[in-house]
C-alpha cells in the first residue's frame, strides 16, 4: 500500500503541472518586479540599476502623490471594517436564527456580487451622473437640491462617492461568510440563554459573536486586504481623479507603468503592495480569537 | 405576572417587525440600483435626459438590446468571457485536484512544505505580475491571445483552490483508497475513480471562486488584450462607454446582458453557496 503511494515517478506526475505554473506566473513575476524596482528603467532602453533610490522617491520628497494614494486605501479598509462588518454580521444572525423570507433576503444582499466591478462601476457612474444620474434625480424631487452636482468631478466628494459604491457591493459577501459561521452554532445555546432570561441581543452579544470570532476574523483580513488591493471600482468610476482625489496605490501604479512608462518606479509601487499586504495579513494574524468546542 | 409575561412576547414581536422592516428597506437599497438599470436598459437618450430618469421607460425601447449585439459586439464579448473563464475554471480544478492529492493522500517528505508553498499565492496581490507578465508574454508573443489570460488567472486561483481541495481530501477515509489498491486499481484509476467522485463539493466551491474571479477580472484583461474580437466583457463594456457614450441605452442593455451569465450560475448553486464561501475563508 505504502510503496504504491509513495511512487516517486506519480507524486512528480501529480503535483509538476501545478508547481510550474505557480512557479512561473506567481514566483517568477513577484521575483521580476523586485529585480526591475532596482533599476530606472522605461520598457525601452538599457535598465540602469539605482538601487533603493525609486523605493526612497516613494517616501522622500515625492511628487506623484504616492503618500495620498498609500493613505487612501488605509482609509477604506477602515471604513470598510468600521460599516461592512458590524451590518454583515447584523444581517447574518438575523438571517440565520430564521426571519421570515430569509431564503430571499439572502439573494437580494448576495447580488451586488455578482456584478463585475466594472458594471458595477458604469452603474455607479449613472447613479453619480450630474446630469441624468439617479442621485440627483432623487435629491432634486425631494427638493434638497435645484441643480445636479456632478459628485465625481468634485474633490470633495469624489472619494467618499466610489467609497460608497465599493463598500456597497461587498457586504453581502461578507454577510454570507459570517452567515455560515452563526449557523454553524447549535440552537439550544442561543435557546438556553434566552430562557436564562437574556433578550435577543444580550444572547447575540454574549453568545453569537464570541463563537464566530474565528470568522469574524477572518471576515477583517479579507476586508482589509481586499481594501489594499483595491482598483477595478476606482480605475472605472474615477482612475483616481479628479486630481488625484480618489487615487489608491494599485491605480497611481498602473498610471505609472503603463501611461508614463516608468517601469522600474512602478514596480516598486507593486512590491509596495506585496509587502504591505503580507504585512497586515502578518499583523492580524496575530490576533488569535479564542477557540470554543461546541 | 400573567401580563408581563404578554408585555414581553409583544415587545419582542415588535423588534422583529422592526428588523424585518430594515431588511425591506435595505433591500430596497441593495436591489433598487439593478432595476433602475434594467428600466435604463430599455430607454433611448431622450427619456434619460428629458427628466424621466427615475421612472418606467415609457415607450419600452428594446432596440438598444439589438444594438448591443449587433453593432457592438456584445455577443463577442460574451463568448469570449465564456471561453477564458470556462478554460481557467477546467484547468484549476485539473491542477488542483491532482496537487492535493499528492499532497494529501500520497507518501512524500515535502508534502506539506509544497502545501504551504502554494499556499503563499493567496497573500500575493496580483499587481506585482502584471508588468512581469506582460513583458514575459510579448517576448513570447502570446499578448492578445486567450492564454495571457487563462495563464495568470489559473496562476493566481491555485493557492486558495489548493487549499479548499486538500481540506476535502483529507475527510476521505483510508480504507476506500486501500480496498481499490487490494482490488487491483493502480494510482491514476484511484485518483480518477475513486476519489475524484468523493471530492464533488470541492470541486463545486473551487469553480464558484475561480469563476467570481475570472469572469470580473479586470487588470490584467485590460493590459494584455486591445484586439475587439479577443476582449472579454469587463474590457469590452469600458470600450462600449467609449465608443458610445453618445447613446446610453444599448450601453444599459450591454451591462444587463453581462450580468445574466452570473445571475444564472448564481442560481445553479445559490443552495451550496453560503457553506461554499466559508470553505473558502479557510485561512484568510
Amino acid at each position: 500500500m505504502n510503496k504504491i503511494l509513495s511512487n516517486k515517478k506519480a507524486i512528480v506526475f501529480f503535483i509538476l503541472p501545478e508547481l510550474l505554473i505557480f512557479l512561473f506566473v506567481v514566483i517568477y513575476s513577484v521575483g521580476c518586479s523586485f529585480y526591475y524596482s532596482l533599476h530606472s528603467w522605461n520598457g525601452i532602453t538599457d535598465k540602469v540599476f539605482v538601487g533603493v533610490q525609486n523605493y526612497i522617491s516613494l517616501f522622500v520628497n515625492n511628487t506623484d502623490g504616492f503618500l495620498k494614494a498609500m493613505m487612501n486605501p488605509l482609509i477604506l479598509a477602515v471604513l470598510s471594517v468600521a460599516i461592512q462588518l458590524p451590518l454583515a454580521l447584523f444581517l447574518a444572525i438575523v438571517l440565520a436564527r430564521g426571519i421570515k423570507g430569509s431564503n430571499f433576503f439572502r439573494t437580494a444582499f448576495f447580488i451586488p456580487v455578482l456584478f463585475s466591478s466594472v458594471v458595477m462601476g458604469q452603474l455607479w457612474s449613472m447613479i453619480y451622473n450630474p446630469n441624468y444620474g439617479l442621485l440627483n434625480a432623487i435629491l432634486e424631487n425631494l427638493g434638497i437640491i435645484k441643480t445636479g452636482i456632478a459628485w465625481l468631478g468634485n474633490k470633495n466628494t469624489a472619494l467618499i462617492c466610489t467609497f460608497v459604491a465599493m463598500i456597497w457591493k461587498y457586504i453581502g459577501y461578507y454577510m454570507l461568510l459570517l452567515y455560515s459561521a452563526v449557523k454553524r452554532i447549535p440552537a439550544e445555546l442561543f435557546e438556553a440563554a434566552e430562557i436564562d432570561g437574556a433578550t435577543k441581543f444580550k444572547a447575540a452579544w454574549h453568545v453569537i459573536i464570541p463563537l464566530s470570532m474565528p470568522s469574524i476574523k477572518t471576515t477583517v483580513v479579507m476586508i482589509v486586504i481586499g481594501a489594499l488591493k483595491a482598483f477595478d471600482t476606482i480605475y472605472v468610476l474615477t482612475n483616481g481623479g479628479p486630481d488625484h482625489a480618489t487615487e489608491v496605490t494599485s491605480t497611481l501604479m498602473y498610471t505609472t507603468i503603463f501611461k508614463k512608462n516608468l517601469y522600474g518606479y512602478g514596480s516598486s509601487m507593486a512590491v509596495f503592495i506585496v509587502i504591505e499586504c503580507l504585512l497586515f495579513t502578518v499583523l492580524l494574524n496575530l490576533w488569535k480569537p479564542k477557540q470554543y468546542t461546541y | 405576572m400573567h401580563t408581563s409575561a404578554k408585555k414581553v412576547k409583544k415587545s419582542v414581536s415588535w423588534g422583529q417587525r422592526i428588523v424585518f422592516l430594515f431588511l425591506c428597506i435595505y433591500t430596497i437599497i441593495q436591489l433598487y440600483p439593478m432595476v433602475w438599470l434594467i428600466f435604463f436598459s430599455l430607454k433611448n437618450n431622450k427619456q434619460i435626459f428629458g427628466g424621466n430618469a427615475l421612472g418606467l421607460p415609457d415607450p419600452a425601447v428594446f432596440e438598444n438590446y439589438v444594438v448591443a449585439f449587433e453593432n457592438a459586439k456584445i455577443g463577442t464579448y460574451l463568448v469570449n468571457s465564456v471561453i477564458v473563464t470556462g478554460c481557467t475554471i477546467l484547468i484549476v480544478i485539473v491542477l488542483t485536484t491532482m496537487g492535493a492529492y499528492a499532497i494529501t493522500r500520497l507518501k512524500w517528505k515535502y508534502s506539506n512544505l509544497f502545501l504551504l508553498f502554494i499556499t503563499t499565492g493567496m497573500m500575493i496581490p496580483v499587481h506585482a505580475a502584471l508588468l512581469p507578465l506582460f513583458i514575459s508574454f510579448s517576448r513570447v508573443g502570446i499578448l492578445n491571445t486567450r492564454i495571457a489570460l487563462i495563464l495568470p488567472y489559473v496562476g493566481f486561483a491555485l493557492g486558495l483552490s489548493t487549499n479548499i481541495m486538500a481540506l476535502f481530501f483529507k475527510t476521505i477515509p483510508d480504507e476506500l483508497e486501500e480496498a481499490a489498491v487490494i482490488d487491483g486499481c493502480g494510482i491514476g484509476k484511484t485518483f480518477l475513480f475513486v476519489m475524484l467522485p468523493m471530492v464533488k463539493p470541492a470541486i463545486v466551491t473551487v469553480a464558484i471562486f475561480t469563476y467570481l474571479d475570472a469572469w470580473n477580472e479586470l487588470m490584467f484583461a485590460n493590459t494584455f488584450i486591445n484586439k475587439a474580437a479577443l476582449k472579454t466583457l469587463t474590457v469590452g463594456i469600458m470600450s462600449l462607454v467609449g465608443e458610445y457614450a453618445t447613446s446610453w441605452g444599448p450601453i444599459g442593455a450591454g451591462l444587463v446582458i453581462a450580468t445574466i451569465p452570473s445571475i444564472i450560475c448564481y442560481s445553479l448553486v445559490s443552495k451550496r453557496l453560503p457553506d461554499a464561501i466559508s470553505s473558502g475563508a479557510v485561512k484568510g
